[in-house]
């Protein structure tokens, strides 16, 4: 079955979309030889992430298996993840001043 | 393994057989830029620095035209000078003759103006030109190779297929004996620790924090959140949404070799293998760099599609972004979306890349050489304009 989105390490909380995907698809997450199927809840283009669980605002994002940032607000499995509901923790001269 | 290349009186080894038209100051880019119009087989660097800047940046500027100078795929150089500004023109010419290449200065003020400057430069370069192609290419054993990396407009595809892929490239190229320059310093923020874990021994990890330390520094003097500028509006329109998953991404062009050192910007390593250069990530500053520390090719990843090349070093544009190499055909030189649609595999896509940059290597040329996409380029300074 061809992956409609990749999750490149098991730990991570986000995938991230190999074709633009509609509202509401059911959409192949594959993780190395693995795949699990999503409903996706909002429009994600190409390239664009989208939270493959429930992710209370505060938790980190993994993608790599790695921290890439930080939950702004819950994000609902499904929905899309990016700038507007996660910041991040590095580059921050805002916060120092 | 061997490619065909140039080689140069100080035993190292040259992709292209070019002679370099340096500008030494701002001031004098005009007429570099108009004698590389008269002639064949030559090309002008062109840049914003050279005059009323702290002590330091002029340094990096001497040591930046220095390097460039020395770049093995120079025949011969053409200073071009205006007569007045910072740089040490005279220093910089005998440091870059100490490589056994022939130098020659030319001042604006001292000839009487542009036009005479011109005439004077355009007939130099004439003649190294003509010396230059006596030389021809011959065998030499890829250990001669120094390659830089680079990756610029990035999108998501940039992590998932072709940084992974270089990566696979540059291991190929540094266990048949070559180097590989990694620089673009501020795209490790957030993925220095896996960095650091590759390096040699705990002093070269040490650098490597440091290094990302001192660039955040800077970053974060602006006393603003940096995401807009690192990652790029561009970057975020791929759908990349802080800098630390860009970093992540970037990394993977390094491959899995140790790193054996870390360099000041500009600077030549001293050993082969994979080593780090302190650089920002923005494309005429880091593509200087890399030149001057003497790399012969540069493998250049990308999203959404960068077009830069440099004047005398071929740049191989590589993208994962099916999209981006339908539409910008006339500046991308490979394809590896295959890798994203799973019909072929990272390590093959990989041997693929190093093929292409032997390949290169040997004269084939590429997209940003072809449109002659080069002009754009800067040094990288870390002091005001006073």
């Amino acid at each position: 079955m061809k992956n409609d989105a990749i999750m490149i390490h098991e730990k991570d909380n986000v995938a991230t979309a190999l074709r633009d995907i509609k509202p509401n698809e059911k959409v192949v997450v594959g993780t190395g030889d693995k795949s699990s199927v999503i409903q996706v809840q909002q429009p994600i283009p190409y390239g664009h992430k989208f939270a493959v669980r429930d992710i209370p605002g505060g938790e980190d994002i993994l993608k790599y298996g790695e921290v890439m940032g930080r939950a702004t607000q819950d994000i609902a499995g499904g929905t899309h993840a990016h700038i507007h509901n996660i910041e991040s923790l590095r580059g921050r001269g805002d916060l120092e001043r | 393994m061997e490619f065909q290349g140039f080689r140069r009186k100080d035993g190292s080894v040259g992709t292209r057989n070019t002679i370099g038209i340096l500008s030494t100051v701002v001031c004098a880019n005009e007429v570099a830029d108009d004698i590389s119009r008269h002639v064949e087989g030559a090309t002008a660097f062109m840049h914003q620095q050279g005059c009323c800047q702290t002590p330091v940046d002029i340094a990096r500027v001497n040591e930046t035209l220095i390097g460039l100078g020395k770049n093995p795929n120079l025949a011969a150089v053409l200073l071009v000078s205006l007569g007045c500004e910072s740089t040490a023109v005279g220093e910089v010419a005998k440091a870059i003759s100490e490589a056994g290449k022939r130098v020659e200065t030319i001042v604006i003020q001292e000839v009487g103006g542009a036009a005479k400057s011109i005439a004077e430069g355009t007939l130099l370069v004439q003649d190294m030109v003509q010396e230059a192609s006596r030389l021809e290419r011959t065998s030499c054993p890829v250990r001669d190779l120094v390659l830089g990396l680079k990756c610029g407009s990035s999108d998501t595809t940039s992590g998932l297929a072709p940084n992974p892929a270089l990566g696979i490239a540059s291991d190929l190229l540094i266990e048949a004996g070559g180097t590989s320059i990694l620089g673009e310093v501020t795209e490790f923020i957030g993925a220095e620790h896996l960095l650091a874990l590759h390096a040699r021994d705990e002093d070269v990890g040490k650098q490597i924090l440091d290094l990302v330390k001192r660039m955040e520094n800077r970053a974060k003097s602006a006393g603003q959140d940096i995401r807009g500028g690192q990652p790029t509006g561009g970057n975020i329109k791929g759908g990349l949404t802080t800098i630390e998953e860009k970093s992540l991404g970037a990394i993977a062009k390094a491959g899995t070799a140790p790193i054996q050192a870390v360099y000041e910007y500009g600077i030549a390593p001293q050993v082969k293998g994979l080593v780090v250069m302190d650089s920002p990530g923005r494309e005429p500053e880091i593509l200087t760099g890399l030149a001057a520390a003497g790399c012969t090719v540069i493998a250049f990843t990308t999203g959404r599609g960068a077009p830069q090349g440099f004047p005398f070093v071929p740049v191989i544009k590589i993208t994962g972004n099916k999209v981006t190499w339908d539409k910008l055909r006339d500046h991308m030189d490979m394809d590896v979306s295959s890798v994203m649609e799973g019909e072929e595999t990272l390590p093959d896509a990989g041997k693929r890349i190093f093929r292409e940059i032997l390949q290169v290597a040997s004269g084939m040329l590429t997209k940003a050489e072809i449109s002659g996409y080069t002009k754009a380029m800067d040094i990288y300074t870390v002091g005001p304009v006073i």
